[in-house]
């Protein structure tokens, strides 16, 4: 397996290499479907300017990252490309070594139905998963776009993927820390909380049950270690600055919306159109909707934590109030991972023709609301609406094609009615 | 959703998409074909109006008396253009002056890619001049533009006469908000280039080499370029394509009807007069003369005046040529000038930028229109007939892998890979035909007895059919992928890359779009390896974009009813493969390198499809 990963890296380098330098790099970074008023490189670059001048980098409206961020720049500002390159191949690295084991099949196996061997993956379908996933990480437009931009949502998915491969390796203090930093960063990780939890829990062979102690303990545990690394960088970042400015000018600007700026997600219209005295309701409604969903998701997924991770994940880059492509792309790379999904997925084909169609049509309504000036932002909205529709399906269609998995597996292949005629299942 | 999740209905779907393929995609094609044509029929589209309320509500009382005086000036000018053997900076920068305008010059310098043979030139030098009219009491923050073509020889010279009169009588008013610039541009579309790229400081096609300018007078509202060459004018013609497509604002042209119906001025599209009647079939005709010419010129992507740049900078333009042909009633300067001046104040009352009226539009007439959503249906038709055909293979597909249950994983796998040498040879094709040319004309030229505009056209052409022998060669990358699998695949593949190109194109250029559609979409259905190939073959290389082009410049002569005969329409595809090259590289037209590195290779990857082996 080294070999062709090799190749990959190579192949994925060149790619960057040659795109920073050719004259492709200015305008992809200007695209807002790449960069958005949280992670454009832009907004780096003042802010380090302004922290040179000695003036508060937050004191100004244009910066926005965490000072974590700035600091880090600071000192390999020289270096920004090689940032982001280590920053690809270190999602690369996490990704390779994480080996995305379905711990439940060892622990039930013998609960399954006699007929579903032809489900289960084979250790050698398994060996190659990781390779794909860096495949699909590495040589994904998106990421390479979101790479050469120098956009920091590299970095932030370099900190989720290290979280991953912290949780699935079973360390919870590590797990803790990088959650901890992938929260700072971007403030929606948060919800990525429970899938880690309840990951931890099975792997500990503790019964997820509210009477039991050892649960209440874990959880404890847990929690504690993620609030104290929280606590812990917040605490850092403050006596980088010596002031709180960073906290509303980060997070109050996730939370709150103020730049309309278009973007691939679904706040800049509504917002923009909404009448001012109506639109603190709207927020909270659409703030409270990506948080909202890790609840049912908690109580129906709480055996399968690991895809309740990539949903979890999914949702946060389709309703975050600024996504980029950057975000698409983590959580497209964990699509070869379901790849025995396959066989249940239904409209695979017309969703991605559906996400390649809107991903080409971003930039030539672009060109006609902005430059040409013939069309208008209605056409620019139909297509993100379209797109995050595109996702939202793909995504449901994943999560139906789990549960159907999972009742064939125990239920058998070949189900049959009560007059004996072969059985469908319908989601109704 | 409903559709896509119950089985039932989703089993129901496929199985009609299955079975009624062929027969769907040839009723979606004809309906298309059919809606197109309809188009023109007068009850569907409807009169143009005029939406902007500051042009629409009161008509302005015109003055202008100075037709005489447009004539002196025009002969004046014509001497001393003779004189200076060009165009006379000098006098124009006095008289302007001497009128009470504020004059810039503004000299430019371009070397072209390769020469242009049609307008011999190369090395081109030349000058704008320009007055801007100050508003009594604005603050300069917006301007209009009447912009005049300086050509060689005796056109254009009443143009600059009536510019000037217009010119000394305007300044005479004290009703004007917008600043109004007078321009004389030289080398028609490069000094424009030169001269909108100094204006808003920009730099969009590289090497134009200026000395930038000095005099701005805010951000330009609208423009006209006006062509002249007669004392006396029978009718005037407008254009409104601009460049890659692009069109002004319906309401501009509204404008101007308005005007020429208000002063008598006969005026006419695509040259062709409006009828009267609309219920005969003769008139039918007509109305689908003017339509296809418009198509066909917006489809070409090329400028049809001055005005096509404008367009890119979001400043509303059209042209306006004088014609004077052998009709009873002549038009003289004064009633031209009324025209303008008309036009003019109007634009002079507006309170933001045209943006009310259509910018999505076909002319059948001048008074007639159809929009956007009345033309969208017909390209959608055609595009149908690809997802139609993409689902049907998709559901082959699917519906093999899972007939063939060993390992459907593992079977897929092989034949994806197989399939990106074929995609890639295509489109390293199509990178060749984009960049070769220009890149090879001094190799070109000093091993073969040609020039080199000759060369470069003639390597395209080359390039374009050596093309055509790739599938010998891939198939000797491809080793063992000879299934029916595999050119279903690539089939897939290449509808699907065609679909997308064509659905980006006909947002941006729908002439473009649905032309290319028409022709390459029955080819692209129907290409198989396992069928009557000789038949297939001359489909595929008729519905080539080469032969598009053939084709589209012999129904251009026919409709304007100047037929070409066939040597003759060969010299113009070579004229305008050169003149599609230079424009791209001069001004950045999209039609070449559209070809070139999209449906060029598409086309390639289809004809690959039929030399499956």
């Amino acid at each position: 397996m080294a070999a062709p990963l090799v190749l990959v890296v190579l192949v994925a380098v060149t790619v960057r290499a040659v795109l920073y330098r050719s004259s492709l790099a200015a305008f992809i970074s200007e695209r807002v479907e790449v960069a958005s008023p949280l992670n454009a490189w832009k907004r780096v670059v003042e802010g380090l300017a302004l922290l040179d001048l000695g003036v508060s980098p937050y004191s100004g409206a244009i910066f926005h990252e965490t000072p974590l961020i700035i600091y880090l720049f600071h000192f390999l500002i020289e270096y920004a490309e090689f940032v982001f390159m280590v920053s690809a191949l270190g999602n690369l690295w996490s990704f390779s070594l994480v080996q995305f084991k379905k711990q439940k099949f060892l622990i039930e196996l013998d609960k399954y139905a006699p007929d579903v061997a032809e489900l289960i993956q084979t250790p050698m379908e398994m060996h190659y998963i990781p390779l794909k996933v860096a495949l699909f990480y590495l040589l994904n437009p998106y990421t390479v776009m979101s790479c050469v931009a120098k956009s920091t949502c590299a970095i932030n998915n370099t900190v989720i993927a290290f979280f991953i491969l912290a949780t699935i390796k079973g360390s919870a203090f590590l797990s803790a820390v990088f959650l901890a930093l992938a929260t700072y960063q971007s403030l929606y990780p948060l919800t990525l909380f429970a899938p880690a939890l309840l990951y931890l829990l099975q792997r500990q062979f503790i019964p997820i049950k509210l009477k039991s102690k050892s649960f209440w303990l874990y959880t404890m545990q847990y929690t504690a270690l993620y609030l104290c690394s929280l606590v812990v960088i917040i605490c850092l970042s403050f006596f980088l600055l010596n002031s709180w400015d960073f906290i509303p000018s980060v997070y109050g600007f996730i939370l709150s919306v103020p730049d309309l700026t278009p973007n691939i997600g679904l706040f800049w219209y509504f917002f923009a159109e909404m009448f001012e005295h109506f639109s603190l309701f709207f927020i909270c409604v659409f703030q409270i909707n990506v948080f909202f969903y890790t609840i049912p998701l908690a109580i129906k997924l709480k055996e399968h934590p690991v895809f309740f991770m990539f949903v979890q994940i999914a949702i946060i880059s389709i309703f975050k109030s600024y996504p980029t492509v950057g975000d698409i792309a983590l959580y497209m790379a964990f699509l070869p991972v379901w790849s025995h999904l396959y066989r249940f997925l239904r409209n695979i084909f017309i969703l991605s023709c559906v996400l390649v169609v809107c991903s080409l049509l971003f930039p030539v309504l672009w060109h006609l609301w902005i430059y040409a000036g013939s069309a208008n932002s209605n056409f620019y909205y139909a297509i993100t609406l379209t797109f995050n529709i595109g996702q939202i399906l793909l995504i449901s269609d994943y999560f139906y094609a789990f549960l159907r998995r999972e009742y064939y597996l125990t239920h058998g292949l070949h189900l049959t009615r009560q007059d004996g005629t072969e059985a469908m299942l319908v989601l109704k | 959703m409903g559709l896509l999740s119950d089985p039932h209905c989703r089993r129901a779907l496929s199985r009609l998409v299955l079975r009624l393929n062929t027969p769907l995609c040839a009723l979606s094609y004809v309906m298309g074909l059919g809606w197109f044509l309809a188009l023109a029929f007068q009850p569907l589209a409807p009169r143009t109006y005029m939406s902007e309320n500051a042009m629409g509500s009161t008509m302005v009382e015109e003055q202008f008396l100075f037709g005489e005086r447009a004539l002196s000036y025009a002969r004046e000018f014509a001497g001393h253009k003779k004189k200076a053997g060009g165009m006379p900076v000098a006098w124009l920068e006095k008289t302007m002056w001497s009128l009470g305008l504020e004059v810039h010059r503004q000299p430019f310098a371009r070397t072209l890619p390769f020469p242009d043979e049609t307008r011999e030139r190369y090395m081109v030098k030349g000058t704008n001049v320009y007055g801007i009219l100050r508003a009594p009491r604005a603050a300069s923050t917006e301007s209009l533009v009447l912009s005049v073509p300086c050509t060689e020889g005796p056109h254009n010279n009443q143009a600059v006469g009536l510019m000037l009169a217009l010119a000394a009588y305007f300044r005479g008013q004290i009703y004007w908000a917008k600043d109004i610039i007078f321009l004389v541009n030289e080398h028609d579309l490069l000094g424009m280039e030169a001269w909108l790229e100094a204006y808003h400081d920009v730099n969009v096609t590289g090497e134009v080499r200026s000395s930038g300018t000095l005099g701005r007078a805010g951000a330009i509202q609208a423009a006209i370029s006006l062509e002249l060459s007669s004392d006396v004018v029978t009718s005037f013609d407008v254009a409104v394509e601009g460049l890659n497509g692009q069109l002004p604002n319906l309401d501009l042209l509204n404008l101007f009807h308005a005007f020429c119906q208000k002063n008598g001025l006969l005026c006419t599209i695509q040259g062709k007069l409006p009828r009267s009647d609309w219920d005969s079939l003769p008139a039918y005709a007509h109305s689908l003369q003017t339509l296809l010419l418009m198509v066909l010129a917006q489809a070409s992507g090329r400028p049809r005046g001055d005005h096509g740049l404008f367009l890119r900078y979001r400043i509303e333009a059209i042209t306006l040529r004088g014609i004077n042909s052998f009709r009873q009633y002549k038009y003289d300067m004064t009633t031209v000038g009324k025209t303008l001046e008309g036009m003019f104040r109007k634009l002079n009352n507006l309170l933001e930028r045209l943006h009310q009226s259509y910018f999505f539009y076909l002319l059948p007439s001048l008074s007639r229109f159809v929009s956007i959503g009345i033309y969208m249906p017909a390209f959608g038709f055609l595009l149908l007939v690809l997802i139609l055909k993409i689902s049907f293979l998709g559901g082959r597909e699917a519906g093999e892998g899972q007939a063939a249950p060993s390992g459907p994983g593992m079977d897929s796998r092989p034949g994806l890979l197989a399939l990106v040498p074929p995609l890639l040879i295509c489109q390293a094709a199509g990178l060749a035909l984009y960049c070769l040319p220009v890149l090879g004309q001094r190799v070109a030229t000093q091993h073969f007895p040609v020039s080199e505009a000759e060369a470069v056209v003639l390597t395209a052409i080359a390039i374009y059919v050596a093309g055509m022998a790739l599938p010998h060669s891939t198939h000797r990358v491809l080793a063992g992928a000879g299934s029916d699998r595999g050119w279903m695949t690539l089939k897939l593949l290449a509808l699907l890359y065609l679909a997308l190109q064509l659905g980006c194109l006909a947002l941006l250029n729908f002439s473009l779009g649905f032309l290319l559609a028409a022709t390459m979409v029955p080819a692209a259905a129907a290409v198989q390896p396992n069928g009557p190939r000789v038949l297939l073959a001359v489909l595929l290389v008729l519905a080539t974009p080469a032969a598009t082009l053939l084709l589209g410049i012999f129904l251009q002569r026919e409709l304007v009813e100047a037929p070409a005969a066939a040597g003759e329409g060969w010299q113009l595809f070579l004229a305008a493969v050169g003149e599609g090259l230079l424009q791209h590289h001069l001004y950045g037209a999209l039609p070449f390198p559209f070809l070139a590195l999209c449906a060029y290779p598409a086309w390639l990857l289809l004809w690959n499809v039929l030399f499956w082996k």
